[in-house]
């Protein structure tokens, strides 16, 4: 594992392949994501019971899913971080956080802005939206404990074990949360019936879903590659890479 | 050889405080690291400490890497930086009798210690009522309990009296004799004809 | 390893007889928090006894929260974490005793002042037992987890309010099951359920919340 990861822990090495990567991950996700809107928002037929404001569909769900995805890849980061002692991956921490802390508010305001029309209130305590709350707060966290350091190492590390000890209580907190919710809820809120959905919506959706995705990579690419240059900056190869841009 | 650094490079909030830093040190000798306050002379012991890692550079115990033998050297090393690491609410002794539990080290006289270091009379005494000096002398109590080699020392003679400093060379000399080696900051002159003192100068850098 | 625990232990439980308030204080935070509520929302006995459980919960976890970040700090601040750093001093039985000192000071004290609580919120003897398991398996769960908090933030500069953020999401779920406990108790149903809910978590955490404090403090002093 370790002689497989060891070429990318070289920062100039990985900043070269993520140049590579992000040249074709960034329109590709650009268009993907323009697509699945125009097509989804323009010409698919209204729902037969949510009339036009299930549209938002398509971007609620792929930030949803998108928000746990990018914590499971930070954990992953954090893992590899602490195991092999890699420092790109405790770098790649930082460059994923605010994104996935981005998706998942976005995920959170468009439920809320789906939710006024349909249950007629922007906030419920359902468990979903619970959950994906406290996976905010999670996000705020890894964030937060990264900028509080003077030594910006240090920081890096700290998030790297919080991202970490989150990622093992993201389950507890997701299934207590759900229980609590039908414990606490129960019949107060019937939500509708979710109706299987017309393929005609669907491809969209999954194409939306698909572009948040590479989207994704290619935000990260791009964040990784302004991280290693900060971190870098006193190599000489960081010096030669600046001259050779201007 | 008893302990060298390779190739050592150090930057601390994007400053680099020093470059390909090479030095080695052997039983019986004092390398005294000078240089102009801000030089990174506090940063190059610690990570000689093992306690930060430099940027790039290796560093060497008994010709092994560090990174193999650290267990080893941490058990032959002595280090006190500028935190006393005494805990103020405590006795001069059970600041002492802690020490002796984490560094597994046996039982002894600590009283006869205590007194040995002018400390007579305050064994008792929660150490954040002591004088900065006898503070002080608290935490350099630790060289006379270790059996460490080497001691790697951040401005042992600050805030001491003449007769500490005195015994405090004394204590130096003992150990170099008796096959040690230290490494250490100080702006005083050392002036210890007995033993061979090194000297490396870290030049203040912008 | 033995022998560090206990000094350790000694070492702490001397520093608590010194300095009260470090203990104390976080205690009478509970308290007041504890009167705020009826004050807040109205001393209705049904109401109280209804809300009960949760007020107990909170006012519990924000105590020892406000109570676990001095757990490190002093000990870093004087270079003591320094030196076990540099020695390699055995970390993890220092970190145990920390941790057990700490809920000791913390954890403890609760527990005694449960009944003060019951009389204070009007709990019934059902829910005050189920309040009282709750507390016994769910107040080290605490522990482990401000220690951990503690520990991350321990060279942060703005530890206070940090550790709050970085912490209380990780208490969620001890929250809602401690509290549907007593909640639970306070209906006349069965709560074996959430206390085992409440045991699997804190072997979970006695398994692994060491680990991570003793990796966090090193990274912390380094």
């Amino acid at each position: 594992m370790f002689k497989w990861l060891d070429p990318y822990a070289k920062p100039q090495t990985l900043f070269n392949l993520l140049g590579r990567w992000q040249r074709v991950l960034m329109p590709l996700g650009w268009l993907l994501l323009a697509i699945g809107t125009v097509w989804g928002l323009g010409f698919t037929p209204p729902d037969y019971q949510q009339g036009d404001s299930y549209r938002i569909i398509h971007i609620h769900v792929p930030a949803a899913i998108w928000s746990m995805g990018a914590y499971s890849s930070m954990a992953i980061a954090a893992f590899i971080a602490l195991v092999w002692q890699i420092k790109v991956a405790q770098w790649a921490i930082g460059a994923m956080a605010p994104i996935g802390a981005v998706f998942t508010a976005i995920a959170l305001w468009t439920g809320a802005a789906w939710g006024e029309p349909m249950w007629g209130t922007w906030w419920v305590w359902d468990a979903r939206l619970t959950s994906e709350l406290i996976l905010l707060f999670l996000y705020l966290g890894v964030i937060a404990l990264q900028n509080a350091f003077s030594e910006q190492a240090t920081g890096d590390k700290a998030a790297a074990v919080l991202a970490l000890v989150g990622v093992v209580n993201l389950p507890i907190i997701h299934y207590s949360v759900e229980w609590w919710n039908t414990l606490h809820q129960g019949a107060t809120i019937t939500k509708f019936a979710k109706p299987s959905i017309d393929p005609s919506m669907l491809w969209p959706l999954l194409i939306c879903i698909v572009a948040l995705g590479v989207l994704f990579g290619a935000l990260v690419c791009q964040r990784l590659r302004t991280s290693i240059l900060r971190h870098e900056q006193h190599r000489p190869w960081v010096r030669q890479w600046a001259q050779e841009q201007a | 050889m008893l302990f060298s650094a390779h190739q050592l490079s150090c930057i601390r909030s994007d400053r680099v405080l020093f470059e390909q830093l090479d030095f080695a040190i052997d039983a019986g000798q004092i390398w005294q690291i000078a240089g102009r306050n801000g030089a990174g002379k506090s940063s190059l012991l610690r990570i000689l400490a093992g306690l930060a890692e430099p940027i790039e550079g290796e560093l060497r115990y008994k010709n092994q890497p560090l990174t193999q033998v650290q267990d080893e050297f941490a058990t032959n090393l002595c280090f006190i930086g500028h935190l006393s690491g005494v805990q103020p609410q405590l006795t001069a002794l059970e600041n002492l009798a802690f020490w002796r539990a984490c560094y597994a080290l046996k039982p002894a006289d600590d009283w006869a210690l205590l007194a040995q270091l002018g400390l007579a009379g305050l064994e008792d005494i929660p150490c954040q009522n002591l004088s900065a000096g006898q503070h002080r002398r608290v935490s350099l109590a630790r060289l006379w309990l270790t059996a460490a080699q080497l001691w790697i020392l951040d401005e042992p003679f600050t805030a001491l009296d003449v007769s500490a400093i005195a015994q405090l060379r004394q204590r130096f000399i003992e150990h170099c004799q008796h096959g040690g080696a230290i490494i250490l900051t100080t702006h005083q002159a050392l002036d210890l004809p007995e033993i061979p003192v090194q000297q490396l100068t870290l030049e203040y850098r912008w | 390893m033995g022998s560090v625990y206990l000094q350790t232990l000694r070492r702490d439980f001397r520093l608590m007889t010194r300095q009260k308030s470090d203990w104390l204080n976080p205690l009478m935070f509970f308290l007041i928090v504890l009167t705020l509520f009826p004050l807040g929302i109205g001393a209705k006995p049904n109401l109280l006894r209804e809300i009960a459980p949760g007020i107990i919960w909170i006012a519990a976890l924000l105590s020892v929260l406000l109570g676990s970040e001095r757990l490190f700090r002093q000990d870093y601040k004087d270079g003591v974490l320094e030196q076990l750093v540099a020695a390699r001093a055995p970390l993890f039985p220092y970190v145990l005793a920390k941790i057990s000192a700490s809920w000791c000071a913390s954890g403890l004290p609760l527990l005694l002042m449960s009944p003060l609580m019951a009389l204070l919120l009007g709990l019934d003897s059902k829910a005050y037992w189920a309040m009282v398991g709750t507390l016994i398996i769910g107040t080290p769960l605490l522990s482990l987890l401000s220690a951990l908090g503690a520990a991350l933030t321990l060279s942060a500069e703005k530890g206070g309010i940090l550790l709050a953020l970085v912490i209380l999401p990780l208490y969620i779920p001890l929250l809602i099951f401690a509290s549907a406990a007593v909640e639970q108790a306070g209906f006349g149903l069965g709560y074996s359920a959430q206390l085992a809910v409440l045991g699997a978590m804190l072997c979970v955490a006695l398994a692994g919340v060491p680990f991570a404090v003793q990796h966090a403090l090193k990274l912390n002093v380094g």
